[in-house]
């Protein structure tokens, strides 16, 4: 499983980017994985708030249902509009073509609870059932 | 948590598992969307060993199976098989089953293993008191696989046991397959063609290895859980927890054509045909969903602000490329404008024809 050194990863298994002041998010690796095969995806609107920790949208796949949350505050840039249709990019390529929103950071980055790819690794390995 | 013969081969093929019905059994192996495909396209091969057996016999067992069968057990020869629910005296189901005759004297029915030992139970207490019959449960002794999809015929072929392609529909018969003995029949909980068989269960590992070498060139691979409940619900075919239930009689899950009431006396008759006469209060129905969005069992069903019905079992269906599902509706509502409450969103549902999906 993989997990790109540049980005930093959460506790709820997203993922996120920060370029400037637009942080990229999605669903890492081991998420996908563990979902099985991904048929739907609801991202939030464009220009929508979001408050870190609330939730953003929704995977879905063939059997479970698992709510993505924002991992910082900000403001809904964009969204990945090939989702709704190709569902299945956030398993065949969860970093590159299944991001899912790009936030506009509302204040310097908070990185409070976001882990490197090895705290990561490590969390994965602790907990139980992963 | 009980395991299947076949446990360690599942492991070995990458299989992920999952608790049902007491059993840690595989829900996947390649994905599900691939199994399912395979099924649809070429063949699949399941481990469905946690499914009980019933063994029946003797001069008073046709007397028995129509006591606890709603369906009408006479109506099968030797060599034939029926779907039947069992019913409690109050119409609820106590499990829905296949009914194999292999002899005049001699039955065997195939439950759930959520219910197997709750079917046991019952049917050895419905046998008390009767003369020249004898039950037997022979689950733990009994592995069972289903070969499914277009192709399964031709791996049955390829497999030597080319008598198995002169079965009908429903039909039943004791053959060797591999080397092994098996009860072979040509039932399926897919919606395509395809064999179940019955095997002595230290048998069931080599059965299982050989059909997948057999079925190999022809694109044949095994099939968790996760393929069977999509492969299922596209073919309508009910889930004991989800179509029924203890409260839900097979009138409401649109059995009634399983359920025969001109057939004599049996367990929950007189429910049943007070329900019949007055209209089951629920209707099961097939939705189809029209706005983005997945409906999934215990969603609720509404017409207009108003709650109507629940989902039983829902998911995007993977052939028909949408959402589907099976809900359970109040009748007087079932050709209202439906709607599935998806957490807190309303998305437009409309009704289909069932099955979803049909082989052609």
């Amino acid at each position: 499983m993989e997990f790109p050194e540049e980005l930093r990863y959460t506790r709820d298994h997203e993922w996120i980017a920060v370029d400037g002041d637009v942080a990229t998010v999605g669903i890492t690796d081991h998420a996908q994985h563990e979902l099985g095969d991904v048929v739907f995806v609801e991202l939030p609107a464009v220009g929508e708030k979001l408050e870190r920790a609330e939730s953003l949208g929704v995977v879905e796949s063939t059997k479970a249902v698992s709510d993505v949350f924002a991992p910082i505050s900000g403001e809904v840039a964009e969204v990945n509009d090939g989702l709704p249709g190709s569902p299945e990019l956030i398993n065949e390529d969860p970093y590159g073509d299944g991001w899912m929103v790009k936030i506009k950071l509302a204040g310097p980055l908070d990185s409070a609870g976001l882990m490197t790819a090895a705290e990561y690794r490590a969390y994965l390995e602790e907990s139980p059932g992963s | 948590m009980r395991r299947t013969a076949l446990f360690e081969l599942h492991r070995e093929a990458g299989a992920r598992f999952v608790e049902f019905g007491g059993w840690e059994m595989p829900v996947q192996y390649r994905g599900v969307l691939a199994e399912h495909a395979a099924v649809r396209e070429r063949a699949g091969l399941f481990d469905v060993s946690h499914m009980g057996e019933i063994e029946v016999e003797g001069p008073g067992a046709l007397a028995l199976c129509q006591d606890v069968a709603t369906n009408d057990a006479s109506r099968i020869e030797p060599g034939h098989a029926l779907y039947t629910p069992w019913c409690d005296e109050r119409g609820g189901t106590i499990d829905d089953t296949i009914l194999y005759r292999l002899a005049p004297e001699r039955w065997m029915f195939c439950v759930n293993a959520s219910n197997a030992a709750t079917c046991a139970a019952w049917i050895a207490e419905r046998a008390r008191g009767r003369e020249g019959v004898r039950v037997r449960d022979a689950s733990d002794a009994t592995g069972l696989l289903a070969l499914q999809g277009p192709a399964a015929a031709e791996v049955a072929a390829r497999l030597g046991a080319g008598d198995l392609a002169g079965l009908p529909r429903f039909g039943v018969a004791e053959t060797r397959v591999a080397g092994v003995s098996c009860i072979a029949a040509r039932t399926g909980y897919t919606g395509e063609d395809g064999f179940e068989l019955f095997a002595p269960v230290e048998d069931s590992p080599r059965l299982w290895r050989a059909i997948l070498e057999a079925g190999a060139p022809l694109g044949i691979e095994p099939i968790g859980l996760g393929a069977r409940d999509t492969l299922r619900l596209e073919a309508a075919l009910p889930l004991y927890g989800h179509e029924l239930s203890r409260e839900i009689s097979p009138l409401e899950a649109g059995l009634g054509w399983a359920v025969r009431l001109d057939k004599g006396p049996f367990r929950g008759r007189d429910a049943l045909a007070a329900q019949k006469a007055s209209g089951p209060p629920r209707r099961l129905v097939g939705l189809r969903l029209v706005d983005p969005g997945i409906a999934r069992a215990d969603h609720p069903v509404t017409a207009g602000d108003e709650v109507v019905g629940v989902v039983t079992s829902g998911t995007k269906s993977p052939t028909l490329g949408h959402a589907i599902a099976l809900a359970l509706v109040r009748r007087e509502a079932v050709d209202a404008a439906l709607a599935v409450d998806v957490r807190g969103r309303r998305l437009r549902a409309e009704r289909v024809p069932l099955p979803f999906y049909r082989r052609t």
